[in-house]
């Protein structure tokens, strides 16, 4: 077998997929190619990653979350025999090696991994993760954010949008023109007022007296 | 030499992208390029009709492909225009007898003797789509100011970003200017916001579109339509002039004596 090759194999604890030698681009792209023809099958699913003896920082593996991301794969899993990259993996929240109970559990003033995403959102598009997600853009209607923590969007929200998507009532949404179709948090929803601010002003929604409430964000 | 494959399409059916390919190879081919007009939309061909070419057809796409002919042999030629073709598509077959893979061929074929390639996209973002856009440079989204077609057109824009097609142009086809000034439509404003990609035209709804559609005489070929006008000076884009976008009515009589005395506004 070529040993450039990136393999993705079925384990026990879904897939596991393994990254041949090469560029770190070059295994990117044959990731994406490999996703891509087979995304029904792929999504929803949960992935492994070894990455051999790669040397990666947080914008590699925020780039390969996200890459996942968009074929609705969820990355739970880096391995590597390389400490900088176990240790960059563990502080974003994934776990450093297949076995099923937690590896060290992170300390606690240390946030979930965030997952950040630097493009704009269009309809369609969907990100899920189970810490919190930050968009560099803006969030088109038709377009999904469903996460664990809070959402914090850098533009304009229009889509739907979930934050404490595992019941923590405590996670916020915040963007520069919060008018999003439909707004949860944990299990409480929210739409927007039918009509339109004439001129948007950056606010934060959160869950006060059980229901959901957004103020400006200067009325904190 | 090498042509360049420009791909229309649009997310949502009916928006005018079978008129958009018709009247920007026609532009195109008025100006001087060798253009052909390729239909991908197998099954359900209409550019033929549009072009008036249905009665010329003798072999198609799929006989290319699947190898009962020469790519020349498939080719239509225009009956006005010397410079301008038509590769048809198969009416009787679906999506599936072309794949990506072969429309990559057929096109890098086309390049070496064609300037432009213009393919007319199916609705959808299926396999139809997938064939259309698999040779593309570049892509035009058409659409109309209205919401279910904005919001198509930004799927469509976000399965193209995804796999680095590019670059992107937007054509708001069929605005009705009378209904925007009286505040019952989109703007152009409120579309680009939306889609949030570079406009190359703004295509006013116009009669002459439909008659021209069921006579097989494509506006752009005179000068005597607004909407005609505006293709052509998306032709004049495509071509790297620049084109200042300018309001979108016929000239009331005060615009039109000023003209008289040598001031000409640009055109839609």
């Amino acid at each position: 077998m070529d040993r450039g090759e990136l393999v993705i194999k079925g384990i026990r604890q879904g897939l596991l997929i393994t990254l041949g030698e090469g560029s770190w681009e070059d295994q990117l792209a044959q990731l994406e190619r490999r996703l891509s023809q087979g995304a029904t099958f792929f999504r929803g699913g949960r992935a492994a990653l070894d990455v051999g003896d790669r040397r990666l920082g947080p914008a590699e593996i925020d780039q390969v979350c996200e890459l996942l991301a968009r074929y609705e794969v969820e990355l739970w899993a880096l391995l590597s025999p390389r400490d900088e990259t176990a240790l960059a993996a563990a502080r974003k929240g994934l776990a450093v090696t297949l076995a099923q109970k937690e590896p060290e559990a992170p300390p606690l003033d240390e946030p979930v991994g965030a997952l950040v995403v630097r493009r704009t959102l269009r309809s369609g598009q969907r990100i899920h993760h189970s810490g919190d997600v930050v968009v560099l853009g803006d969030v088109h209607a038709g377009a999904e954010i469903v996460a664990g923590g809070h959402v914090v969007v850098w533009g304009k929200l229009h889509g739907t949008v979930h934050a404490g998507a595992m019941g923590d009532e405590e996670a916020v949404v915040c963007a520069l023109d919060l008018a999003p179709t439909q707004l949860r948090i944990a299990g409480y929803l929210a739409r927007s007022p039918e009509e339109r601010q004439s001129r948007p002003v950056p606010e934060v929604a959160r869950v006060r007296d059980g229901k959901i409430e957004a103020v400006p964000w200067h009325q904190r | 030499m090498a042509g360049k494959v420009i791909t229309i399409t649009s997310g949502k059916g009916g928006v005018g992208k079978t008129t958009a390919t018709a009247n920007l190879a026609v532009a195109l081919a008025m100006r001087e390029q060798r253009v052909v007009a390729i239909d991908a939309d197998i099954g359900l061909r209409n550019l033929d009709v549009m072009m008036g070419l249905e009665n010329r057809i003798v072999y198609d796409l799929v006989d290319v492909v699947e190898g009962r002919c020469r790519l020349r042999q498939a080719l239509v030629r225009d009956k006005r225009l010397p410079e301008l073709f038509l590769l048809p598509a198969a009416q009787t077959r679906d999506k599936t007898a072309v794949s990506p893979e072969d429309m990559v061929r057929v096109c890098d074929e086309l390049r070496q003797s064609f300037d432009y390639l213009i393919i007319d996209s199916p609705a959808g973002i299926e396999q139809g789509f997938r064939n259309a856009v698999a040779p593309a440079d570049e892509v035009i989204i058409v659409t109309n100011p209205e919401i279910a077609a904005v919001r198509d057109a930004d799927r469509v824009i976000g399965l193209l970003e995804a796999e680095e097609k590019g670059p992107i142009r937007l054509i708001i086809n069929r605005l009705k200017p009378e209904m925007v000034r009286r505040g019952d439509m989109l703007t152009s404003e409120d579309v680009l916001e939306l889609l949030a990609i570079e406009l190359i035209g703004i295509v006013p709804e116009d009669e002459t579109v439909i008659t021209a559609a069921n006579t097989g005489r494509p506006v752009a070929l005179s000068d005597d339509s607004l909407a005609g006008r505006a293709f052509h000076n998306i032709a004049r884009r495509l071509l790297g002039e620049e084109v200042p976008f300018a309001p979108l009515r016929e000239p009331g009589l005060l615009e039109r004596l000023r003209d008289w005395f040598g001031r000409k506004e640009g055109e839609p």
